[in-house]
């Protein structure tokens, strides 16, 4: 077997620099700040600070507020995920049987990827208006009495239908280039063991897709925890109320709109620590389980 | 004669140097829309009015936003020299004593004379420390007013109400008679807690509301208040009032729209509703009261905002702030403010100036807000210092919509105000310490 070595042993070194710098600047410094800061109560301006132990982190958990965000940001993120990959996976499958018009099918449905979550959250918004939403108007003519940024539930309705609509066009592009890459003679002998589509569909071609499965999974985690901030940030329009938010946001909001920088760095530490544990947990067991060609 | 005309060149450069040698100084504020404009045309004509100094405004976004943005410009040294904190903020930037420099000391050092009694009684300690020495200038200075509907009034057969009694017990059964929703407001915790702490002389925090201490409690776990809570929320659910969320807008609109008849804004606003073409005759009057806690309702507390001169700047940009600050204050500034957005004037002479115009001849309820600040004091109605105030006023409008949703009661929700308001100012104590 032939190995690839560089010949000069600087050269890896140098081509790895950029890389690392860049990690270094965005990533470890500021954990390192945050970790620190965690540990302190801080002026906002600076002028003084006192060491406080644990005490930003065990306030937190004395917090119902806390547990409520931290509630919701779980049930938010599994609704998001599920939702937007389930529904991105059956306009697949889909749109891979349609012969006639494809192209036109596939840029329709890809084109929302296009628009930022702070638009996608205004659109939200416009939609769901109190006094003339448009889907304001057709959950009342259904009964519904639906209100934004009134009703705590409502609002994290909105929420999970803005994060999925925008979600949607990625999963589906990743998903259809995935079916597209199952081989033809697959198919085909699948075609003769078994006659039912969705037979067909959960014996192979599920299987076949797990890789691509997998990263969405993981990626969709990530944007439903992450990315979402701007959806949130626009539809509760700057005032958080009782509404709904994520931890991410939430650490926002101490943080940036309250100044409590100990505090608000206690719940960023939190959620890095939480955030590797589902990474060790996702390549631990998940991968495991899924077959790469 | 090329070496002339660079000679020449060089001696006009020289000249236009010094016609042009400015001191120019920034303003950081967050005043969006109608009243950024105001700030910028305030900004102009000061520029214009003199050649010696030149200020630039800058929009921040909101007062949150505008003050984290000062902050976080402080801290790396790129303060604005003058910076505008909001009510909520003031604990913060008061507190942190080295980020400002006092604007009774900078007047002072640099020659123009302040006497704290030029300004309204009602703004002259709010952005004041604890030997009432005027920190920020009070800029745009509001405070809660009630707002109505004149033809929903004429149509229900009433009158603007002067007490919740009356509110509950004749205004609202007849204006739902009349098709309408009696009341909405904009800012629950500005306007039913901290007001209501101030319209009622009732104590808001320990240390005289904030000013003597940082180891401060809040008292807003107290039976008046919640009394008044018991009874909104019995309004929502007889169809009294309306709660739109924790939006200034999402409440104000339906007001605009004539659905809801009096609605409690911001003084401020009466600019903003005038340059609506609304399609009914609005008035505005005080904020009502409960007989029941007080038969001598007194004076609220300014809200809005105030200007902050940053410390840090040379003694020459300094100066510049203080001839601003002076032209600022100004009665005719000060008119031409009040006029153009509805903020109270801050100094009596601003306020004689507007009288003995006949503006409130014209416009009677333009000056609903300064004569609500003129209400006699009492002696807890100065205004409150409190740290984290941004959070205290999160939890506050959390907890007010948790209990307008049903999902706590008013007993829970006020307990839970307390306990979280109490604990955040212990920590900000904390930040305070050397």
């Amino acid at each position: 077997m032939k190995r690839a070595v560089f010949a000069n042993r600087w050269l890896p070194i140098l081509l790895l620099v950029p890389q690392v710098v860049i990690i270094g600047i965005f990533f470890y410094w500021p954990a390192i700040h945050a970790l620190r800061s965690s540990f302190f109560l801080q002026d906002p301006f600076g002028f003084g600070e006192t060491f406080v132990g644990i005490e930003n982190y065990t306030s937190l958990f004395h917090l119902p507020a806390y547990g409520r965000a931290a509630m919701f940001t779980v049930s938010f993120t599994l609704l998001v995920t599920i939702l937007s990959l389930s529904i991105a996976l059956l306009f697949a499958v889909k749109a891979d049987k349609v012969l006639r018009g494809a192209k036109t099918y596939r840029t329709l449905l890809m084109w929302v990827y296009a628009v930022a979550p702070p638009v996608a959250g205004v659109i939200g918004i416009i939609l769901f208006n109190q006094s003339w939403g448009p889907l304001t108007d057709l959950f009342k003519f259904f009964g519904w009495d639906f209100a934004l940024g009134v009703n705590y539930y409502d609002t994290a309705f909105a929420m999970v239908l803005i994060a999925v609509w925008k979600q949607i066009p990625v999963n589906f592009i990743f998903f259809l280039s995935g079916l597209q890459s199952i081989p033809k003679s697959v198919r085909e002998a699948a075609m003769i063991d078994n006659r039912s589509a969705s037979g067909r569909f959960w014996d192979v071609t599920f299987p076949l897709l797990a890789p691509t499965g997998f990263f969405l999974l993981i990626t969709n985690i990530t944007y439903s925890l992450f990315d979402t901030f701007g959806i949130i940030d626009t539809v509760v329009k700057g005032e958080p109320g009782n509404n709904p938010m994520t931890l991410v946001y939430k650490i926002y909001v101490d943080g940036f709109r309250g100044n409590d920088l100990g505090g608000s760095s206690a719940q960023s530490v939190i959620l890095m620590v939480l955030v590797l544990a589902m990474t060790v947990v996702q390549f631990r067991l998940v991968e495991r389980r899924i077959h790469y060609t | 004669m090329t070496r002339l005309s660079i000679l020449g060149a060089a001696a006009l450069s020289v000249v236009a140097n010094g016609a042009f040698a400015q001191t120019e100084i920034s303003w950081w504020h967050a005043m969006g829309g109608a009243l950024g404009e105001t700030v910028n045309q305030i900004a102009t004509d000061f520029n214009a009015s003199q050649s010696e100094y030149k200020i630039t405004p800058a929009f921040k976004g909101t007062y949150e936003e505008a003050l984290t943005a000062g902050i976080a410009a402080f801290r790396a040294g790129e303060q604005p020299n003058i910076l505008q904190v909001f009510d909520a903020g003031a604990a913060t930037v008061i507190g942190a004593k080295g980020a400002t420099v006092p604007v009774q000391d900078l007047l002072t050092e640099n020659g123009v004379d302040f006497d704290i009694n030029d300004y309204i009684s009602g703004v002259r300690y709010f952005y004041a420390d604890s030997d009432d020495k005027m920190i920020g200038m009070p800029f745009n200075s509001s405070s809660p007013i009630m707002y109505y509907n004149m033809q929903a009034m004429e149509a229900a057969g009433v009158e603007a109400p002067k007490t919740w009694e009356e509110f509950e017990t004749v205004t609202a059964p007849a204006l739902v008679k009349a098709g309408y929703t009696p009341l909405a407001q904009s800012h629950s915790p500005w306007i039913f807690a901290e007001n209501f702490m101030s319209r009622h002389n009732l104590p808001y925090a320990t240390n005289d509301n904030g000013y003597t201490g940082t180891d401060t409690e809040i008292l807003i776990n107290a039976p008046e208040i919640k009394m008044h809570w018991t009874h909104v929320k019995e309004w929502l659910d007889e169809g009294y009032y309306a709660w739109f969320g924790a939006g200034w807008n999402d409440n104000q609109k339906p007001f605009e729209e004539g659905k809801v008849a009096i609605w409690l804004g911001s003084s401020g606003s009466f600019g903003g509703l005038s340059q609506l073409d609304l399609p009914f005759e609005f008035s505005a009057t005080y904020l009502p009261y409960w007989k029941s806690v007080t038969t001598e309702p007194k004076q609220t507390f300014i809200g809005g905002a105030a200007l902050f001169a940053m410390s840090g700047k040379s003694a020459e940009e300094n100066k510049a702030t203080a001839a601003f600050f002076q032209y600022l204050t100004s009665p005719e500034v000060q008119y031409m403010w009040h006029r153009e957005t509805g903020y109270v004037p801050v100094t009596v002479a601003a306020y004689d100036m507007a009288k003995e115009d006949g503006y409130y001849d014209r416009k009677p309820a333009a000056e609903v807000g300064i004569k609500q600040l003129s209400l006699p004091a009492g002696e807890y109605t100065k205004g409150y210092r409190m740290g984290f105030y941004v959070q205290i006023r999160d939890v506050m409008n959390r907890e007010f919509g948790r209990i307008l949703g049903d999902e706590t009661s008013v007993d829970d929700g006020f307990a839970t105000i307390e306990t979280e308001a109490n604990a955040l100012l212990a920590r900000f104590a904390k930040t305070q310490a050397n």
